[in-house]
């Protein structure tokens, strides 16, 4: 340590710009020439990985049932780091030269990345982030969401929360688009008080002071949007603070990837989703099959958004005649024939989906924590920038 | 404000700075005796977490899960030690950051590889679960009152062994004088890779008892390495005392932040902005205090050679 102080701050900076990051993306090249190349971009490390693992494994469940052998998917991880993720989309899209990218989950990276990636004439489907700013004045032709507006799942839960006597909810979401857009879409169908309304972190694991703050303001509900380990982190701290506030939110935290780790907290949690594993219509009761007998777990929210985003790129393909047609292929991507797990699909003039958001029970089957649905929260629902979007 | 909720934030900093301290304390050790920056740190707080989930989901006991990670990072911090890190003491700081940098990776690597890539779930001990009771209303989680406890007296052992034990003489003797040490006759090699094993427990440790508030996940350690490089610095490199105080100082100030300054930004902004503002800000106290800190004393609070 002799060679002093300016070496030691000297070499944690450089520590620091080699960014810490531990992402060692695994490309899985496929050999043979394809006629279609999809890059996948997803969270395959860190705090968000159970998220891009079941989009990742939703999507290849598909292509998989589909026989398509002339599908190529790269997948990369992002570490959920924006640089990172910008990095590998000019990567896919100049060396790689694919026709589609999808899979980001976060919405700061999606901001990062697609509004280029679609100016530079590829598509993007996401199957999950759906940021305001993307279904909004930045929207763009080629952008297509499969899942939902960031807003729809917190707007519903707004509205339920409205409808069913609570009077003081505490609300709390990451610092990030996604974040912001979560209690923006709260309070849109929510109007009353509020007991407090914090903005944490984005990847906070430990929310001992955010709980001690709920503690004081004394709500009669805690409505939160942590999705990842984020919410399993907040769940099992607050179980142990001794707080017995009934807790409310979307779908994310409650989702089939992490029940497991919330653990008996969770049960009798409401919570908000487009989608559960007991929608009763045939795609989806052969998805939930297939997907059980594939990986031995059942399938999440997120897996189901993996899934329809595969099949809807294939079923557009397939009604445009392959994608050499960019505009015939668009076409297709608008119309939306395909098999959704959550039965009726259609896009909204803003290429996000129109569709019902249902309010979820966590109940236990067995010895399995899981999700039943309770009730419908909105019906036929688009979002609020379908007007700014000018397409 | 209620005085529950005061003492409540002031426990919770408190917790945050005795977990910033077990990790900080193998850090500062191995700077200060072997001159060492090891970014890797961190990765050893994550095998410590995995092998304590995994040895309680196994056994079914915590504590046995706790005692496995604590041996496991100790373990893997000594293989690390003669396999990598002893070939880089004489190389500068720059090589030390380069080669640990992908030891961080390869440690990933193994541990997705072993325990597979979602997260693993440590449950809380039965005996540590619920609150207790705080004067003045309110509750505290018997969990996080017994890491602000098991904290404490590792860093009275830590100061005991130091202090008053052989081996703590020698590694006092080894941050001064390398030379002169290993002429009297000491061992420096087995001194090494004790400091460093007795380093990476204690980070493992801290990975065991955090996994229990959180998930065990790949990359866990390097958000709280970050922390810990500012707590040495803050504390003077090299001292123990300096990374106990200035631990507890950053996890206090990074807690009270993230409850005021939004609550402070509250009394002349709009909510919504304020809690943005706010948040964004008390991201940044910590460093904010490092400045401050370094302005007045570029050393650290406790510098060694002072």
């Amino acid at each position: 340590m002799r060679n002093g102080y300016k070496g030691a701050v000297l070499a944690l900076a450089a520590g620091a710009a080699l960014g810490l990051s531990t992402a060692l993306g695994a490309a899985q090249n496929a050999a043979q020439a394809a006629d279609l190349k999809i890059g996948m971009i997803t969270t395959l490390s860190g705090g968000g990985s159970s998220l891009g693992i079941d989009v990742r494994d939703g999507f290849q469940l598909a292509l998989k049932q589909a026989g398509a052998s002339d599908v190529e998917l790269l997948v990369e991880d992002d570490a959920r780091k924006p640089d990172i993720a910008k990095q590998i989309a000019t990567k896919f899209i100049q060396r790689d030269k694919v026709d589609i990218l999808t899979g980001i989950i976060w919405s700061n990276l999606a901001m990062a990345v697609v509004p280029a990636a679609v100016k530079d004439g590829v598509f993007y489907i996401s199957p999950n982030a759906g940021p305001s700013a993307l279904a909004g004045k930045a929207c763009h032709p080629n952008y297509f969401n499969v899942a939902w507006q960031n807003d729809n799942l917190h707007e519903a839960m707004g509205g339920y929360v409205q409808d069913n006597g609570f009077k003081k909810p505490f609300i709390l979401a990451p610092n990030y688009p996604a974040g912001k857009d979560a209690l923006t879409g709260f309070k849109r169908f929510y109007t009353g008080e509020l007991a407090g309304e914090i903005y944490t972190k984005l990847g906070q694991t430990d929310y001992a002071a955010e709980i001690a703050q709920i503690r004081e303001a004394d709500p009669d509900s805690i409505f939160f949007f942590l999705p990842g380990g984020m919410g399993i982190a907040f769940m099992k701290q607050y179980a142990q603070s001794g707080l017995k506030v009934p807790v409310l939110g979307p779908a994310f935290s409650f989702d089939q990837g992490i029940l497991g780790a919330v653990g008996e907290a969770a049960l009798g949690v409401k919570n908000t989703s487009q989608w559960s594993k007991d929608l009763d219509n045939a795609a989806n009761k052969a998805f939930v099959a297939a997907f059980q007998e594939e990986y031995g777990r059942l399938p999440s929210l997120y897996a189901s958004q993996g899934y329809d985003a595969a099949n809807l790129i294939l079923a557009a393909r397939k009604k445009a005649g392959g994608i050499g047609d960019k505009d015939a292929f668009r076409q297709a991507l608008v119309e939306a024939d395909f098999a959704s797990v959550r039965g009726a699909f259609k896009f909204a003039s803003n290429h996000h989906p129109i569709q019902d958001i249902y309010v979820r029970e966590v109940v236990k089957e067995g010895d399995v924590l899981t999700n039943k649905i309770v009730g419908v929260g909105l019906k036929q629902h688009a979002n609020a920038y379908v007007d700014d979007c000018k397409m | 404000m209620s005085a529950a909720f005061l003492i409540e934030q002031l426990l919770n900093g408190v917790q945050l700075g005795v977990m910033l301290f077990l990790m900080a304390a193998g850090l500062t050790l191995v700077f200060g005796v072997m001159g060492l920056i090891n970014l890797a740190h961190g990765s050893l707080f994550m095998v410590g977490a995995f092998f304590c989930s995994w040895i309680a989901g196994q056994t079914g006991s915590f504590w046995a899960g706790l005692g496995g990670g604590f041996l496991a990072a100790a373990a893997a911090g000594a293989l690390v030690e003669v396999l990598v890190i002893r070939r880089l003491y004489d190389r500068d700081h720059l090589d030390q950051v380069l080669a640990t940098f992908a030891l961080i990776l390869i440690f990933s690597e193994l541990t997705r590889w072993v325990f597979g890539d979602r997260p693993l779930y440590l449950d809380i001990p039965p005996g540590l679960s619920g609150a207790v009771p705080l004067p003045g209303g309110g509750g505290y989680p018997a969990y996080r009152l017994a890491i602000i406890g098991a904290g404490l007296v590792t860093a009275v052992g830590l100061y005991l062994l130091i202090a008053r034990t052989r081996l703590g003489m020698q590694i006092r003797a080894g941050e001064s004088d390398r030379e002169m040490i290993g002429a009297l006759g000491v061992d420096i090699r087995t001194l090494y890779t004790a400091v460093f094993a007795l380093g990476a427990a204690l980070a493992g440790l801290a990975g065991g008892m955090v996994g229990a508030l959180q998930s065990v996940q790949v990359g866990m350690g390097e958000p709280v390495l970050i922390l810990a490089f500012v707590v040495i610095i803050i504390g003077g490199i090299g001292s123990v005392k300096g990374a106990l105080i200035s631990a507890v100082l950053v996890g206090v100030t990074d807690t009270l932040g993230r409850v005021f300054l939004p609550q402070l930004f509250g009394l002349f902004l709009p909510p919504s902005e304020a809690t943005s503002v706010g948040a964004s800000l008390s991201a940044m106290s910590i460093y904010l205090l490092m400045a401050g800190v370094l302005a007045f004393k570029p050393k650290g609070l406790f510098p060694v050679d002072a």
